[in-house]
């Protein structure tokens, strides 16, 4: 399996205090990975400096051998970086479907003149935002609230369409910030039905996730994160064993 | 040289009226988070009642800076009441609006009952006094001590009293501060009171030495927003040296530079800031 | 979309304006109306900016002044043509707000209101002071109407009556709304919904905001450009204190009345308080007492203005488009 994003000595400070210090890790293509951690570990950081919200303030980070470090967030989304935020973010005043079709613009080319002349590039890249909205409502199960208001549907629903517009803007990698907060043991089964489909589907995912029932479930490889640092990374199984890793978590392990 | 010192001097002078009218405005944005577009025309108003209690009612010249002081403070604090806090929970541009409203309300109510014709006070303190070698007159001195012991008796106000310790809890964090108890009605009430009673000096004071008409606000108004970007929204010292910074500028600038342009200065230092450092100098954050 | 009833609305609307010269010619109202489409155009480019990409732009002022200066010089000291002059005038004032966006569109909210603000003062000021260019306070007169139009076999159609100017400054409101609506029901009009609604969130899927701010401030200035070209040669003469940010003050009354963030709202705010004081005859000062007092009474307890306000009403989405 070869990595299609690297971060080499990834260090974030704020002011004297390390929020994220020295990290290396990788995701290698088609695999779920885990980051893992007590809460203020640093991995919501790790994602911020992923997408270029937050710039490190040493290291590097590459995607497909690309230097991507100090890129900022519309770049990495335009390279295939997309993600979703811990707290449910959301475009107010839009219906789902709409949602979606705006999701879909940077993959779309048309400008302004485009827009005045209605061009045929203009009705031609409309046309296929809508197709491929609709597509990803299927995929992702809310195709009976196309035009519902996204700030009205219920909780999980939300947060499958916040998973949605993440997809339609076509990413090689997803980085999903504790999707499953707050949702209850049935609606978990159907975001890890829906992370899988995403993963068949190709697309390379880092999940951030405090219920270990499930990071033990669905992840193929976990880093663990304290106080900003690496301090263990393998399979489930290796890591559920890390002493370092227990220790941190003082047995919170399986609580969920 | 003697030009010089002259214009530092009155850069001086020119900078604590607008210190004084920006730590009003800094106060009110500190708690509200917005700004007091208004502002300027309370400032116009006071200028107003001075102007009449010293003309009409024969009022000592500092007891009527109290009044308006007292009177200002409480249009403020009605304005505060009837105007912002209905807006406190929408969108910030609204307030922002409201604010434009209030501006063309006070305009026209003192174009009404004033007459656009400007008004020159009486002189007072128009003795010139020779001070290391310059001449000036004793009012502007006046203005600068009033303005500083103003500044020095809110400063003690905010750090040695309790109403003063409650502004500024409020003005860190609004859930804290009802957590503990503080009515943040009554202390947005008492900012806005507060801010526009510094206003209210600032104009009674500078009076004297310019003219009094209706629109003498707005001028006043839009530097001291230049002046509360340069030194940061909410932060005192920023009002206190973004003040006189911009006196300072505008003074030698204007003196040694061009009159005609003179406003441009005030202006394009606010650009710069905004391009450059729009938290200003002491700021606590992009807003 | 629009539903059934909107549209014939609309078209009656349109009809409408289009044959009101043929029944009233009476030249005070004409006048009226024509200022009316003006101020119409100025407002919904501001509203262009304010409803859509969610900024409080306070210049307004200073672009409708520069293009109306920039026409105003190329025609009289230049011997330009109208039809040259305007598109080259609006396209300088949007080249301007290009410039001004550049580091004006870095701030937010209130910063961005406040710098804005300054930079239409310091338009103002220039225009005031570069005498050598502008007249200064002593104002550009004789500005020349709109130059005759030759159509093949028909003849020239002139500009000379009052209501081929009516038809003039109509036919531009709708030019203008039209580019407008075509821009906002593009995808390029749904990433200003998306700036306007959750700016972190359009950035995180893709959209450069600082961009497509820039690029609706750019147009917006533009449109006002052609607002001011229409008035310079309407009016025939221009001072200083046009380019005020006055005008921008007024032209956010109007939005927010009418009804921020629709197409009609501008155009309803601009009819209502540009029709209804002249009709009064009320003197300035008590007119200007009654804005500001309708103001704050409207942005508290009917913040969407009048066609948000029936738009509610009638439980439709008024923000946006479908």
């Amino acid at each position: 399996m070869s990595a299609i994003l690297k971060a080499g000595g990834l260090s974030r400070f704020f002011g004297g205090l390390a929020a994220v210090m020295d990290l290396d890790f990788e995701v290698n293509a088609g695999e779920i990975l885990s980051l893992i951690g007590p809460n203020g570990a640093g991995k919501t950081t790790v994602f911020n400096l992923i997408t270029g919200t937050l710039l490190p303030t040493r290291g590097r980070l590459q995607f497909f051998e690309k230097e991507i470090t100090g890129l900022r967030p519309h770049d990495t989304a335009a390279l295939g970086i997309a993600r979703t935020f811990q707290t449910t973010s959301l475009f107010p005043d839009e219906t789902v479907l709409d949602t979606l079709i705006v999701g879909f613009r940077c993959r779309t080319r048309m400008g302004l003149w485009d827009a005045l002349l209605k061009s045929g590039r203009a009705r031609g890249e409309e046309e296929k935002s809508r197709r491929k909205a609709l597509e990803t409502l299927s995929f992702i199960g809310l195709a009976e609230r196309a035009s519902e208001l996204a700030r009205n549907i219920p909780q999980e629903a939300q947060k499958r369409l916040a998973v949605g517009l993440a997809l339609v803007t076509e990413p090689k990698l997803l980085l999903l910030d504790e999707p499953m907060g707050g949702l209850t043991e049935e609606e978990n089964a159907g975001m890890i039905r829906l992370i899988r489909k995403i993963r068949g589907q190709g697309i390379s995912i880092l999940l951030i996730e405090h219920k270990m029932k499930v990071v033990m479930k669905i992840s193929d490889r976990i880093v663990v994160l304290n106080y900003g640092r690496k301090i263990a990374q393998g399979t489930p199984t290796e890591v559920s064993q890390n002493s370092e890793v227990i220790e941190a978590y003082l047995g919170a392990g399986y609580a969920e | 040289m003697v030009l010089l010192l002259q214009q530092i001097l009155n850069g001086i002078m020119l900078g604590s009226v607008y210190s004084l009218v920006a730590l009003g405005l800094t106060l009110i944005y500190g708690i509200l988070h917005i700004p007091n577009f208004a502002h300027g025309h309370k400032y116009m108003l006071a200028a107003f009642t001075s102007f009449f209690l010293v003309t009409n009612y024969h009022t000592n010249y500092w007891v009527a800076l109290v009044i308006a002081m007292a009177v200002l403070g409480l249009v403020g604090m009605g304005v505060e009441r009837w105007v912002y806090r209905p807006l406190r929970n929408a969108p910030h541009i609204n307030s922002f609006i409201a604010a434009i409203g209030l501006l063309l309300m006070i305009e026209s109510i003192a174009l009404i009952l004033f007459g656009a014709d400007f008004r020159r006070f009486p002189p007072l303190y128009d003795r010139p006094i020779q001070l290391f070698g310059l001449s000036v007159t004793l009012q502007r001195l006046l203005v600068i001590l009033a303005a500083a012991l103003l500044i020095f008796l809110l400063q003690l106000f905010l750090k040695r009293t309790w109403l003063g310790a409650t502004i500024e809890a409020v003005a860190q964090s609004p859930e804290g501060a009802q957590f503990v108890g503080i009515s943040i009605d009554r202390v947005s009430s008492l900012t806005f009171g507060l801010g526009t009673a510094l206003a209210a000096a600032a104009a009674t004071l500078i009076t004297p030495i310019f003219l009094v008409y209706p629109t003498m606000g707005s001028g006043p108004n839009l530097k001291a927003f230049v002046v509360i970007i340069i030194g940061g929204m909410g932060s005192i010292p920023g009002a206190v040296i973004g003040g006189l910074m911009l006196g300072l500028i505008e003074s030698l600038g204007g003196g040694f530079i061009s009159t005609d342009y003179k406003d441009i200065f005030a202006f394009g230092a606010l650009v710069t800031f905004l391009t450059f450092r729009p938290m200003g100098l002491f700021g606590k954050g992009a807003r | 979309m629009k539903s059934g009833r909107t549209s014939w609305l609309v078209a009656g609307l349109i009809a409408l304006a289009l044959i009101f010269p043929q029944f009233v010619t009476n030249k005070y109202y004409l006048n009226i109306l024509i200022m009316s489409g003006i101020w119409s155009i100025v407002a919904s480019s501001l509203n262009l900016v304010l409803g859509y990409t969610g900024q409080v732009n306070l210049a307004h002022g200073a672009f409708f002044g520069i293009g109306a200066y920039a026409s105003a010089l190329m025609m009289l000291k230049l011997h330009l043509n109208f039809w040259l002059a305007l598109p080259l005038a609006a396209a300088l004032a949007g080249f301007f707000g290009f410039l001004i966006g550049l580091p004006a569109l870095r701030t937010r909210g209130s910063y961005f209101a406040i710098g804005t603000l300054c930079f239409n003062i310091i338009v103002t000021l220039i225009i005031d002071r570069w005498e050598g260019l502008t007249e200064g306070a002593r104002g550009l007169m004789g500005i020349p109407g709109p130059a005759p139009i030759p159509i093949p076999w028909i003849g020239p159609i002139a500009f000379k009556t009052l209501t081929a100017q009516y038809y003039l400054v109509l036919g531009f409101l709708f030019l203008t709304l039209f580019a407008m609506k075509r821009i906002l029901n593009s995808l390029v009009g749904r990433t200003f919904r998306a700036i306007r609604g959750n700016e972190e969130l359009a950035e995180a899927v893709g959209i450069p905001a600082m961009r497509v701010k820039l690029l609706s401030f750019t147009t917006s200035c533009f449109f006002a450009g052609i607002g001011g070209v229409l008035y310079a040669s309407y009016i025939g003469f221009l001072s200083p204190e046009l380019t005020d940010y006055h005008v921008s003050f007024d032209s956010l009354v109007y939005i927010m009345i009418g009804g921020v963030g629709t197409m009609a709202g501008p155009i309803i705010g601009t009819l209502l308080f540009v029709t209804i004081p002249e009709t009064l005859h009320v003197a300035a000062e008590y007119r200007l007492f009654v804005y500001g007092l309708i103001l704050i009474l409207m942005i508290i307890y009917l913040p969407r203005g009048i066609v948000g306000g029936i738009g509610s009403l009638m439980g439709k989405k008024t923000k946006g488009v479908p």
